[in-house]
């Protein structure tokens, strides 16, 4: 196994961890405001692994961006989401609608 | 595609189909049975995928692939008129849920 | 078992699964996130089977958008009546019980059915592959929607129309919940995330031509923003000149459609017979105009009524 494959393998692997503890924390803690610390920090951190893990695999710059970009725009959506869902707004609302990806 | 098994994406989309339909015997409320055509719809697609992927590699035929991306579009026209109907038909006599406040 | 058999048996399970919980939940809330996470793991499905197109279509707008009409009328719902806690009743479980067996018996047949059919089998790809030069478009999905047939595709944004008229004729679009969560958390989210939305779009329809993509798929995030701004409050009030701007984007794509079709008739040709060398340019053109009305559609489709020139500015606070 190439280096670069090795380290994506390495990548991929921590990024697993991230998401089964993002994962059972969801399933496990008490409240929403926990739950949510939990998805929102665990979970994208767990997906800026695989984005690395893939970007080391990217063909071409323009891929590369691409995959940067969506990780930052996942991180701007799961940021609001969990800012609306706890309540930022001072009304609880569950139905924010999807913001689109 | 790395031989994707077709028969099992077969069964499952009859499954889904078949899941929808139960669905909508079920249940009387609207939003429910909404939802529970929308699956039968997703049963379909995933028929009708399966089948154009039978080809084999990666050149999968595509005519059935336009007709799911057609079907897509449609569903979601089909489901925000039926949605505004369940609205004005004063919503639903949910029988066996309550309330969205989980 | 290798890798990959594992993880179409772990998709196939999560798929019914999911379903199941659709259909069967007790909350209705839940039952509409396990749909909306069915279209996510759908979407992860089209791309399993190699049909890219549709994953891109079904995370926009059969997960996505579709997710959000169902959440609004959930709210909407809820508003009205407040939910009254009933347990189910007697006998309920017998009730349904014709349901489930004639729902197991379609299952029966629609498998024994689709169980006989030829595995592999050709069906139209070589001849959709071989017109392809002559189409004026690389993606095969692509040469199929907007030129082999077209004559759908056309139909298509008819229906498109005839869903905004349906809901336009039944009423007036409710208000939105007053005190839009308009912070300004969510205000720098979408004044980034919206026109990103729409360069997005037609960077999709643009690579439609040789890549997954296309007008529907543009179509569908430009439908995403219109909800977001619908959302986020940032919507002006409807004036006369603005429904009439707004009228003429949901029928501009069919209209085109049509002029096009009718157009290249001139020398003695069908339908919608696209001159070869100048394939390319009127499906790039079809397309625009489609893309439009797919987005504006769906957005009329959110917002869910008739908008009403003159009423009071919904996005004041």
């Amino acid at each position: 196994m190439s280096p670069v494959d090795a380290a994506s393998t390495m990548f991929l692997a921590v990024s697993l961890f991230f998401f089964t503890a993002g994962t059972i924390g969801l399933v496990r803690l008490p409240d929403v405001h926990s739950r949510l610390h939990a998805l929102t920090k665990a979970d994208n951190v767990g997906l800026g692994c695989v984005v690395l893990a893939v970007l080391l695999q990217a063909s071409d710059w323009t891929e590369g961006f691409k995959l940067v970009l969506i990780w930052l725009l996942v991180l701007a959506a799961a940021t609001n989401v969990s800012f609306l869902i706890a309540g930022g707004t001072g009304k609880r609302d569950h139905d924010d609608g999807e913001g689109d990806r | 595609m790395n031989g994707a098994p077709l028969e099992l994406f077969l069964l499952v989309g009859a499954a889904l189909f078949a899941c929808g339909a139960a669905g909508v015997f079920r249940d009387a409320e609207p939003l429910r049975r909404v939802i529970a055509v929308n699956i039968m719809g997703s049963g379909v697609f995933l028929l009708l995928v399966a089948i154009a992927a039978r080809g084999g590699g990666d050149r999968p035929d595509p005519v059935p692939h336009a007709m799911v991306l057609t079907g897509i579009v449609v569903a979601v026209c089909a489901t925000g008129v039926a949605l505004v109907l369940a609205d004005l038909s004063g919503g639903g006599e949910g029988d066996d849920d309550d309330g969205e406040r989980s | 078992m290798t890798i990959v058999q594992l993880f179409d048996a772990l998709l196939a399970l999560l798929l019914l699964w999911l379903a199941w919980r659709a259909v069967t939940e007790a909350v209705l809330f839940r039952a509409v996130v396990s749909f909306v996470a069915l279209g996510l793991v759908l979407a992860l499905t089209w791309f399993r089977l190699e049909a890219s197109d549709l994953a891109l279509a079904e995370a926009a707008v059969g997960s996505g958008l579709t997710g959000a009409l169902m959440l609004a009328a959930l709210r909407r719902r809820s508003d009205r009546s407040p939910p009254a806690p009933e347990g189910p009743a007697k006998g309920a479980a017998l009730r349904q019980l014709p349901g489930w067996v004639l729902a197991f018996a379609i299952f029966g047949a629609l498998a024994w059915a689709v169980l006989h059919l030829p595995i592999p089998a050709q069906g139209l790809t070589e001849e959709a592959h071989a017109s392809l030069e002559k189409s004026g478009v690389t993606n095969p999905v692509t040469a199929v929607l907007l030129n082999y047939r077209s004559y759908d595709t056309l139909l298509e944004l008819g229906v498109l129309l005839l869903a905004v008229v349906a809901v336009w004729s039944l009423r007036v679009a409710p208000r939105l919940r007053p005190g839009s969560p308009s912070g300004p958390l969510l205000e720098g989210l979408l004044r980034f995330l919206i026109p990103l939305l729409i360069v997005t779009g037609g960077y999709l329809l643009w690579i439609g031509a040789f890549a997954p993509g296309g007008a529907f798929q543009g179509g569908a995030l430009l439908g995403g923003a219109c909800v977001l701004v619908l959302l986020g409050g940032l919507t002006v009030g409807p004036t006369t000149g603005r429904i009439a701007l707004l009228r003429t984007g949901l029928w501009a794509g069919l209209a085109v459609f049509i002029v096009v079709g009718l157009g290249v008739m001139m020398p003695d040709r069908w339908f919608l017979e696209y001159p070869v060398e100048r394939a390319k340019l009127l499906i790039l053109l079809i397309e625009t105009a489609a893309l439009i009305s797919i987005g504006l559609t769906l957005g009329c489709l959110f917002y869910g009524g008739r908008p009403e020139s003159g009423s009071s500015d919904r996005s004041s606070p």
